[in-house]
């Protein structure tokens, strides 16, 4: 049966290594991220339209539970656990003191879209910033403290 | 975060003492975890020899299962074992939702799989047992069911007719439950009223949409014959209880563990048969068994809320003093009550709710409960507020247009006034400590609605439709035992709270309160190390464990502060006294002399302190050098329970100003403004993001969110693109302000701030709308007000 096919992929996930990994060829990135311990990528819909599972892949925004497993042979991934360069500390402190996230299960997603917002340089009004995260549901917030937030990290980058 | 302080409660002592931290705007370091990757959400946990279940659901709404074949489903890869309703009802007995406080509910057994008749679309009938989800789900598509479909009852409006489908023959008819609330004559004041306005409004059903679904891990451990059930839930004791009295378990033996929750919104409080189930399959096969629901369960088995038509009557003389309302309120639950909160507290709280802020000397309200065949309806954020709030807010504006006098006038006149408490809602509901006319004054000053009225003008002449609006509302929150206890619910009305100092110094708090995202470990944090005298950094907090907390109700009604709160506040105080006992033996003076602050206890006169990791090491390592005869205890607990009062409610006022695209019929929300009362505020910030959460919540519902039903029952919109949810671009900026009404009831004086957004927000938008779509004789009585539905208001479709 085609469900229990799998494919031999290598590719890294912050930095790290795996060669050679079996995984099922219909499993999505997610859920092979999440059985690899990498959980703090989530899931809220798995069709694409919640952002939660956003992470970073080759240097790009991707839905992660859009993407099969098997196509990140030969990529470089990042989640939120690696996100711990300068600017994203600085873009943490900034989440913390505006209390951009309640529960924190949309965050991950949040961080991975703020993230490509300040790697574009560009200077976003609070509404433009609105419509950029506009793929990313949070349902505790309300999104002003978010905005908040990015606002502030615009700022600072720029 | 800002550092916003407020000093608003003199019990507390001055905001400007060390280690003042109740009433400041600090930032919840406990949570930047969430920022790292590093949560717990239950589908974050594995356990050894874990197993998974997919459900197989009834894709009718109502139907009947003339049999079930899992013989070749059996076979396929990876699969244990298949379970129907015979499986799992030898282990787990069925449950009833009704309560018996409120006068007479009828509502049948249900249990976790339904047996000969399927009742909703989604209702679990199979549950597959495999080593992944894959393979449970790839099982599921080769169990054969032979159906029969029956007619559905879906309209809530024609379960009562006498042709209407019966969901539960033995019940006679699809009634649920039915109350009558009658205050004075209202019927003679109709008649002397000057004017008499009307109107009936419905609001479609919606739901909670938690990003993260609901979840659950049960490992049955047969060796020590004790149950732990990891749960996304809010109400951990409760879940406790209901599992080991349905599993026949020794209930001291079945532990509850909630650790992170990606938002609950009263969604997650509840007891769902596909969990009761996934407990009972661990209980059976001695193995961990995990459920995380996918968002098509989400959407089809989550309780849905709302689904009321009201209607509703005020009159008023011609100085625009009400003289009577009166209410008729309809809502459909789905097949079954849910247990054990009951699906009659939305309509409960409608009736009792309606009016609340204003004085109505004859008032009458009428709810009626029925069955359909729907997903299950129950308590979400706001319970029935937002009914509530919008039917007496329509019903003033258009009282206010008849007569002509203006919106913030004719609220004004008609207020229970703020030095009136105690005082009674017009449905006979006790209230004390509000301050609507203080809060409707605060947002007249921070909205200036002049402005807009010039405005308005101005668009008009453009073209643009604007409009605004401004409402006052009651809150209900920390509820008393009258609320669920009373009725026969194991439902804890008290909660606890205990503190300890540790031999390294540090302080260990641990609470029957849950955190879901609202920042209850940083204000349990705040409070204690407030009363306490340390640094903020040395208490550590323990939530969501009924092995590791004391007992108590756990987080809904928006209690966790006023309650939960009070309970850690007076368990610091307690630690405190005998702490400086302690300290006043060893130092040997009198503890009068002395204080804590920053974790040491000093003399207040100066000269030498001590401090608190010394008196610890000497307490636990050397108590021979504690004089005889002293109290060495370094641990305190105290709990709080309200008395005397149904629930401590909180008052709010809103406004709001839109513009409507005559075109399209979108709906613009240019500015909401929020001004809340809910006394002490232990964090500023925390409690301005519950408001603004609450709000786009009650956005939602006002403007987008539905679950829509085709004739047959079938959901239409099962899917996070279909279904409509507040996403960031179409949400406004709120402005939040406050009055500062403390509590009488307790020493913090905090009431809850959870719900008022989410209750208020439907009224005040539908009334601005409805103030800018006057200018062209038109209205909206029907939420979510849908562009299509403004079209065709404005005659356009
Ligand atoms: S889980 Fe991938 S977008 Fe929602
Ligand atoms: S913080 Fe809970 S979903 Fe965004």
């Amino acid at each position: 049966m085609a469900a229990n096919n799998t494919l031999s992929i290598s590719f890294t996930v912050n930095g790290e290594k795996f060669n050679n990994v079996n995984v099922p060829s219909r499993q999505h990135l997610a859920d092979f991220l999440r059985s690899q311990g990498f959980t703090g990528t989530h899931l809220g819909c798995e069709q694409g339209a919640c952002g939660a599972c956003t992470i970073e892949m080759d240097g790009k925004a991707v839905r992660s539970c859009l993407v099969l497993a098997s196509q990140a042979n030969g990529s470089d991934l990042k989640t939120v656990e690696g996100f711990d360069d300068k600017m994203m500390e600085q873009v943490k402190q900034s989440f913390l003191k505006h209390n951009a996230f309640q529960c924190g299960f949309c965050s991950p997603g949040m961080l991975m879209t703020t993230k490509e917002i300040l790697l574009s340089k560009k200077k976003l009004t609070r509404d433009e910033i609105r419509s950029e995260i506009s793929g990313n549901y949070c349902r505790c917030t309300g999104y002003q403290s978010i905005v908040d937030a990015i606002e502030e990290c615009i700022n600072e980058v720029n | 975060m800002d550092d916003i302080k407020v000093n608003q409660n003199p019990k507390l002592g001055s905001i400007d003492r060390p280690n003042s931290y109740i009433g400041r705007s600090l930032p919840r370091e406990n949570a930047k975890k969430h920022l790292d990757g590093g949560g717990q959400f239950v589908d974050d946990l594995t356990l050894p020899r874990m197993v998974h279940v997919a459900f197989l659901r009834s894709p009718f709404a109502h139907a009947e299962i003339k049999s079930i074949d899992t013989k070749t489903a059996k076979l396929s890869d990876g699969v244990i074992d298949i379970f129907t309703a015979k499986e799992i009802d030898e282990v787990c007995k069925p449950w009833v939702g009704v309560l018996g406080h409120l006068g007479e509910m009828r509502s049948p057994e249900q249990s976790p799989l339904a047996k000969k008749i399927a009742r909703w679309q989604g209702e679990p009938i199979a549950v597959v047992i495999a080593n992944s989800r894959a393979q449970a789900e790839d099982a599921l598509e080769l169990i054969e069911v032979d159906w029969l479909e029956k007619d559905a009852q879906v309209d809530m409006e024609t379960a009562l007719d006498p042709n209407a489908v019966i969901i539960h023959p033995e019940l006679g008819n699809n009634l649920f439950w039915t109350r009558t609330v009658n205050q004075g004559d209202v019927d003679k004041a109709f008649k002397e009223a000057d004017a008499v306005v009307e109107t009936t409004l419905d609001f479609a059903r919606h739901t909670g949409v938690t990003l993260e679904s609901r979840g659950i891990v049960a490992d049955w451990n047969k060796a020590e014959n004790k149950m732990t059930i990891y749960h996304n839930g809010q109400a951990p004791h409760m879940m406790q209880h209901i599992i080991a009295k349905h599993l026949d378990l020794n209930e001291g033996l079945v532990r509850i563990i909630s650790r992170d929750v990606g938002g609950s919104f009263g969604i997650k409080v509840h007891v769902y048969p596909d969990e009761m189930a996934v407990t009972a399959i661990s209980k059976k096969l001695g193995r961990p068994v995990k459920f995380i629901a996918d968002r098509l369960e989400s959407f089809t088995t989550d309780i849905h809320a709302r689904c009321h038509k009201i209607s509703g009557k005020l009159g008023v003389d011609k100085n625009g003093k009400i003289l009577a309302m009166e209410i008729d309120d309809l809502s459909g639950i789905g097949p079954f009550s849910m247990y054990p909160r009951t699906s009659a507290i939305e309509t409960n709280q409608v009736l009792n709710l309606s009016g609340a802020p204003y004085v109505i000397p004859n008032y009458k309200a009428v709810g009626t409960v029925v069955f359909q065949n729907k997903t299950p309806m129950c308590q979400y954020r706001a319970v029935g507020h937002p009914i509530a709030v919008a039917i007496t807010e329509a019903l003033i504006d258009k009282a206010a247009y008849k007569i002509g006098m203006d919106l913030d006038k004719i609220r004004k006149i008609n207020f229970i006034p703020d030095n009136s408490y105690p005082n009674k809602s017009p449905s006979g509901v006790p209230l004390e400590d509000l301050s609507h006319q203080a809060s409707m004054d605060k947002l007249l000053e921070i909205m200036d609605i002049e402005k807009f009225e010039t405005k308005k003008k101005d668009d008009y002449q453009k073209g643009i439709l604007s409009g605004y609006g401004v409402i006052s509302m009651c809150e209900v929150t920390n509820p008393s035992p009258l609320f669920y206890g009373v009725g026969g619910a194991h439902i804890s009305s008290q909660d606890g709270a205990s503190i300890r100092l540790e031999g390294s110094g540090a302080i260990h708090l641990s609470s029957s309160i849950t955190e879901q995202g609202q920042g209850t470990e940083a204000i349990m944090k705040q409070i204690a190390a407030d009363q306490l005298g340390v640094k903020l950094e040395s208490v550590r907090v323990t939530l969501g464990d009924t092995d590791a907390t004391p007992y108590g109700g756990g987080t809904w009604a928006s209690r966790g502060a006023g309650i939960g709160g009070e309970a850690v506040l007076k368990a610091a105080r307690k630690l405190k006294d005998n702490i400086l006992n302690i300290a006043a033996a060893i130092m040997q003076t009198d503890k009068e002399s002395l204080d804590i602050e920053d974790n040491n206890v000093v003399r207040k006169n100066g000269g030498e302190g001590i401090s608190l990791q010394k008196l610890a090491e000497t307490v636990y390592y050397r108590g021979h050098e504690i004089p005889k005869g002293t109290n060495p205890e370094l641990l305190a607990t105290a709990s709080f329970l309200i008395e005397g009062i149904p629930f401590v409610f909180t008052n709010s006022a809103m406004g709001c100003q839109v513009s409507i695209d005559q075109d399209t019929g979108i709906i613009k929300i240019n500015k909401f403004w929020a001004v809340e009362d809910c006394g002490t505020q232990i964090n500023p910030k925390l409690v301005e993001e519950q408001i603004r959460g609450g709000v786009i919540q009650g956005i939602g519902g006002a403007l987008f969110e539905e679950c829509v039903y085709d004739d047959q029952g079938n959901m239409q919109n099962a899917t996070m693109a279909d279904y409509l949810v507040p996403m960031a671009y179409e949400m406004p900026d709120i402005i939040v302000d406050h009055v500062t009404t403390n509590s009488g009831r307790s020493i913090i004086g905090a009431k809850g701030a959870g719900e008022a957004g989410t209750g208020g927000a439907p009224a005040v938008i539908m009334n601005a709308i409805n103030n800018a779509l006057k200018q062209v004789g038109a209205e909206v009585i029907s939420q979510p007000i849908t562009p299509e539905k403004v079209l065709k208001a404005l005659g356009k479709i």
